[in-house]
């Protein structure tokens, strides 16, 4: 059985429940004047029922919606700063004033996670990215999302046609997550309508999820939900080692790594050929990359084959650079005697082990630093002559594997119609957003300083504080998240960039052949 | 065999449209494998398309249950090979023939002829395959599996000029390039230092790494910027992938509006045309000869699956309560044993452990209520508000009483080794393969195996990863005393017939061992194979 779309935690999923289908089959400008049902949060973000503005950015959206595919394009770039239009300043001027958040309230509050959605989660860039085209098609609008509710109700299936649906839809709904499934071969709203066999996904990012809760047997400092620094070198050591396999091996480009808001990271990789991976493929990279096998109870858990593949043996050489010091000296993780227990399993050979064993006796809590130091030291005075010193050269090298190697979710890779969380989301728990994380300077990032939700908004409020209202600022501008955002939109732009190359060099070649 | 003659294939042609342009001629099969690119043209009798496809389908569902039982590829090839060899779809080299004389003609016409039918039943199980995705699924691995088996034991150089037939563009490493990246293409293969000459002299080749995904699964070779760097000798892995990728396509095209499929009456025979092969389907529907040999084709090709309904039963005449899953347990494969002590011990289950758990104990008759129950008393920790919010659904999900609402099957032994591996904190999984040899060395003590000749034997299966058989091993351990008790009153011989291969039989199997008379549901296997009834695939 299993239903691989399950999230790793402890809920399976439901079907969603038949959703609305206003934004179905209705003509999409006129949907929105008619369709506020009631409870529905009155969110005026389209303000079309108003007397007529010219100037207004928000007309500017809907001309788009009514409009040729021309002006798109043309417009596109002058609606990139939406968040900072006059809707947003509308709805604000009557639900909250400032962003000033009654006192008390934590990082979950629903009012909180709706004020972030309206005035800072960059709506335009996920677009673009999900759309890999200015003008909404296929690749968005057969797009699975799903919304945790503050009720926690689990909505699957749902799926806009443009970007100012989705956004509208979240704010309707105010979900305190969303996540990102696959690219449906027709629009998941319509699934039921379909026979089984014409509704399956096509293509998804792959995608990649590292938790530190998988570290919690070698990580000394922290253990479930927590983090610290210490722990998060795991991660960046991680990040590097994957990413030298992504963009060397397999040729992938567009590789984006998400804070997952609390203890881990999703990558997210975007090229064309990535996305279109099927299971078995996904399967395959999976198994590439895996290293450290086996469940709880599994013993030594790197196994692997001599020679080593060039994949491991750069991951080995970017891993003993850190080993010393991540390892042996900042988790120190064989200091106690019971726990060095751990590494002696990890050797080879027993007269060595029961040399070692004694040694330690003698000196309790000896550091890692020294005991590393003493299995190559007592291994050379020669305590057992049935040992292999190839054989424990390559038992160094599985123990350093198996400390730092990273521990991927297989099973969030492995299957295309897997969700995700979205990037820019709010970790309920933490309150902390879902920021990218720039590779270029890894050891930079610190999961502590991301942003909060809370911690933004201040910043916005600040920010108006000090400058006069009359000035045009987007509001992500006035925070933290702005260099977040601003990396995403490069990230975007980037694969923007290629996906246009492909499609010019198609419409290229159908163009010739049509020439007469 | 009834052929038609040619004056009334040119009235078919002209009858037709659509058959414009298709020729007609019997195919010549230069080589013994087949990429079956071209769907057949030529007329065949209605019983040979009924046994030719019947004696397909019966190597297809061997491979199929053999893959059930965790064999090995040699076996695999041991099995299959000679059971092909031996009556159902003989394939002869054309070495074997060679040509010339009187006596090697007919030789060849004989090799024509076992080409053809192999030709022929393939297509024809096509036809009755492509009507629902699993069986579409599975038809395309098990004929994978043919493919390759056949692959394997093809002559050497009938196999290159097979290969060269099929016209592949796959880009050779020029020496200077071959060179230049000796270490990395050597190190990629995994190829020891005593080899390393022959493999590199070979040669390599250079293709997308999707081609042969398969060896970057293995991590069995090179990759540099998104091409492998694939070794003259793993050129099979690559003709497979395509022979695969072909396939799927042909089928997938199945599914587009229908095209050709004509059948005559008059005479009995029939002409098959699928180049996309099920398009056809729908045209199908006009005929009663045709549909009810596929229908019944398709219906045939089931593995052995657990058949829940029938444990539904009680055990000892009383229906199973929450209460007494305790004293079950001596009576639990180790996997579940596991699950269950970990949940006594922590109070708490993660999801995949639930998830195995949950159904297993559905298959041993426990109901949804009880089931209920069941796991909230074992959360001890958790308040009721909690356990209602989080797991309730989960439970009755299993049941089938959530969501999509599907009657889920208890895990085989298949599933259970295959499908999520466990990560570091989870107890999942098939404890054989997941839990080190010492650790399991005690798990099996406290179920009261400590021979150490068993313990011995079962250290070889692992390591042979016949995890079934060690399991097989350890229930004939620990029920040997009622296996022969059984043996002398004339039931079962003394042993496990078969190797276990779903923990409800396990299950099952023990709890009548260990209470003779008392269940009914001791043959609660369904039966394998056969003509099929209601547990068969979801056909839709």
């Amino acid at each position: 059985m299993s239903d691989p779309n399950s999230p790793k935690e402890d809920i399976a999923l439901p079907d969603a429940p038949a959703t609305p289908q206003e934004f179905q089959d209705a003509d999409f400008d006129s949907a929105s004047d008619s369709d506020s049902p009631a409870g529905k949060i009155d969110v005026k973000t389209e303000p079309q029922t108003d007397p007529p503005e010219p100037a207004s950015p928000a007309k500017i959206e809907i001309k788009k919606e009514e409009g040729g595919d021309l002006d798109n394009i043309f417009k596109d770039e002058e609606e990139e700063d939406f968040f900072g239009d006059d809707d947003d300043a509308d709805f604000l001027a009557s639900e909250v004033g400032a962003v000033s958040i009654a006192p008390g309230s934590g990082p979950s509050d629903p009012q909180v996670i709706l004020t972030f959605y309206q005035r800072l989660f960059p709506f335009r860039p996920l677009f673009q990215w999900l759309n890999h085209s200015p003008i909404p098609c296929h690749d968005f609008g057969h797009r699975e999302f799903a919304f945790t509710l503050q009720n926690s109700a689990y909505l699957r299936y749902q799926s806009f046609p443009t970007m100012e649906l989705l956004r509208k839809e979240i704010l309707r709904l105010n979900p305190s997550r969303f996540e990102i499934g696959p690219i449906y071969s027709a629009n998941p709203r319509d699934r039921k309508t379909l026979h089984k066999s014409a509704f399956h996904p096509l293509s998804k990012e792959l995608v990649f999820d590292i938790d530190l809760t998988d570290y919690d047997e070698i990580r000394t400092c922290c253990d479930k939900a927590n983090i610290c620094n210490l722990c998060w070198n795991f991660i960046t050591v991680a990040i590097k080692v994957m990413n030298a396999a992504l963009r060397d091996d397999l040729g992938f480009k567009h590789v984006l790594w998400v804070y997952s808001g609390r203890r881990g990271a999703h990558a997210w990789i975007c090229d064309k050929r990535a996305r279109s991976l099927d299971d078995a493929k996904r399967r395959a990279i999976v198994n590439y990359l895996g290293l450290v096998k086996g469940g709880g109870q599994a013993g030594k858990k790197v196994n692997i084959w001599r020679p080593l593949h060039p994949h491991i043996s750069r991951s080995l050489n970017l891993l003993k650079d850190r080993f010393e010091n991540d390892i042996l000296r900042e988790q120190d993780p064989w200091r106690d005697n019971e726990r060095a227990e751990k590494l002696l399993q990890l050797l080879p050979d027993k007269t060595l082990n029961d040399a070692l064993r004694k040694k330690w006796d003698n000196h309790p809590s000896r550091p890692s630093l020294n005991k590393w130091a003493d299995v190559y030291d007592v291994a050379k005075t020669g305590v057992s002559e049935g040992l292999n010193p190839a054989r424990l050269k390559e038992s160094r090298e599985e123990v350093v594997l198996e400390y730092m190697y990273p521990r991927l979710d297989a099973e969030v890779s492995k299957h295309l119609n897997h969700l995700l969380k979205s990037p820019f989301c709010v970790h309920p728990q933490t309150g902390r957003v879902c920021v990218p994380i720039d590779e270029r300077d890894l050891g930079a990032f610190d999961p502590m300083a991301a942003p909060t939700v809370l911690g933004l908004l201040g910043e916005i409020d600040a920010w108006d504080k000090a400058h006069k209202r009359e000035e045009k600022v987007d509001d992500y501008e006035k925070t933290s998240l702005k260099p977040y955002v601003d990396y995403f939109k490069t990230f975007v732009n980037g694969l923007l960039r290629d996906e246009a190359g492909v499609k010019r060099e198609r419409e290229g070649n159908s163009g010739n052949s049509m020439e007469f | 065999m009834y052929r038609q003659e040619p004056a009334k294939r040119v009235r078919a042609i002209d009858s037709k449209k659509h058959w414009a342009g298709v020729d007609f001629k019997q195919l010549f099969y230069p080589h013994r494998l087949n990429f079956y690119n071209t769907p057949p043209t030529t007329e065949i009798t209605l019983d040979e398309f009924e046994q030719w496809a019947i004696d397909r389908l019966r190597i297809l569902g061997e491979i199929e249950s053999c893959l059930y039982r965790n064999m090995t590829a040699a076996e695999l090839q041991d099995v299959i090979i000679k059971k092909l060899q031996k009556d159902l779809l003989p394939l002869g080299a054309n070495s074997a023939a060679g040509g010339g004389s009187k006596f090697q003609d007919s030789k060849i016409a004989k090799q024509q002829d076992e080409r053809r039918k192999d030709h022929y039943s393939h297509y024809t199980l096509r036809l009755a395959f492509a009507r629902s995705e699993d069986l579409r699924k599975r038809f395309l691995a098990t004929e994978t599996i043919l493919f390759k088996l056949r692959y394997n034991s093809d002559d050497t150089q009938e196999r290159q000029a097979f290969i060269e037939s099929l016209g592949f563009d796959w880009e050779f490493l020029s020496v200077e390039e071959k060179v230049a990246m000796r270490e990395d293409l050597l190190a990629g293969t995994g190829t020891k230092s005593n080899e390393a000459d022959a493999v590199f002299e070979a040669g390599f080749f250079r293709v997308d790494w999707e081609k042969v995904y398969d060896l970057v699964d293995q991590r069995k070779v090179l990759l540099r910027g998104g091409k492998a760097y694939v070794p003259e000798s793993q050129q099979s892995s690559l003709v497979i992938a395509e022979f695969t990728a072909r396939l799927e396509k042909a089928l997938e095209a199945c599914l587009l509006p229908p095209q050709v499929f004509s059948s005559r009456r008059r005479n009995r025979s029939l002409t098959i045309s699928t180049q996309l092969t099920a398009r056809a389907l729908p045209r199908l529907d006009e005929d009663d000869r045709l549909i009810p040999i596929l229908n019944h084709l398709s219906r045939g090709f089931i593995a052995p699956e657990y058949n829940t309904s029938m444990t539904a039963t009680t055990l000892n005449g009383a229906s199973l309560t929450a209460a007494v899953i305790d004293d079950l347990v001596q009576y639990f494969p180790m996997c579940m044993r596991q699950l269950h002590t970990t949940l006594r011990r922590e109070k708490h289950l993660l999801h995949n452990g639930r998830l195995q758990y949950n159904l297993f104990l559905k298959g041993i008759g426990l109901s949804v209520d009880e089931a209920l129950i069941f796991w909230r008393k074992s959360f001890s920790r958790i308040d009721d508000d909690e356990f209602q919010k989080k797991y309730r659904y989960n439970v009755r999900h299993g049941y089938g009483l959530e969501g999509t609402r599907r009657n889920y099957k208890p895990m085989s032994c298949q599933q259970i080794l295959t499908d999520r591996r466990p990560a570091a904190n989870q107890v999942h999984g098939c404890p054989y393969r997941e839990v080190a040899i010492d650790n399991l060395v005690v798990g099996l003590g406290t179920m009261g195996v400590s021979d150490r000749d068993v313990i011995r034997h079962v250290r070889e299966d692992i390591e042979a990863k016949k995890y079934h058989v060690a399991c097989s091993r350890v229930f004939e351990h620990t029920h040997a005393k009622e296996l022969k008790r059984e043996k002398e009153a004339g039931g079962w011989s003394g042993g496990l017939t078969e190797n276990i291969i779903h923990p409800n039989e396990y299950f099952t199997r023990s709890f009548g061992l260990k209470n003779p008379g008392s269940v009914e549901a001791t043959n609660a296997i369904a039966p394998p194979a056969s003509g099929g009834s209601g547990q068969s695939m979801e056909m839709d």
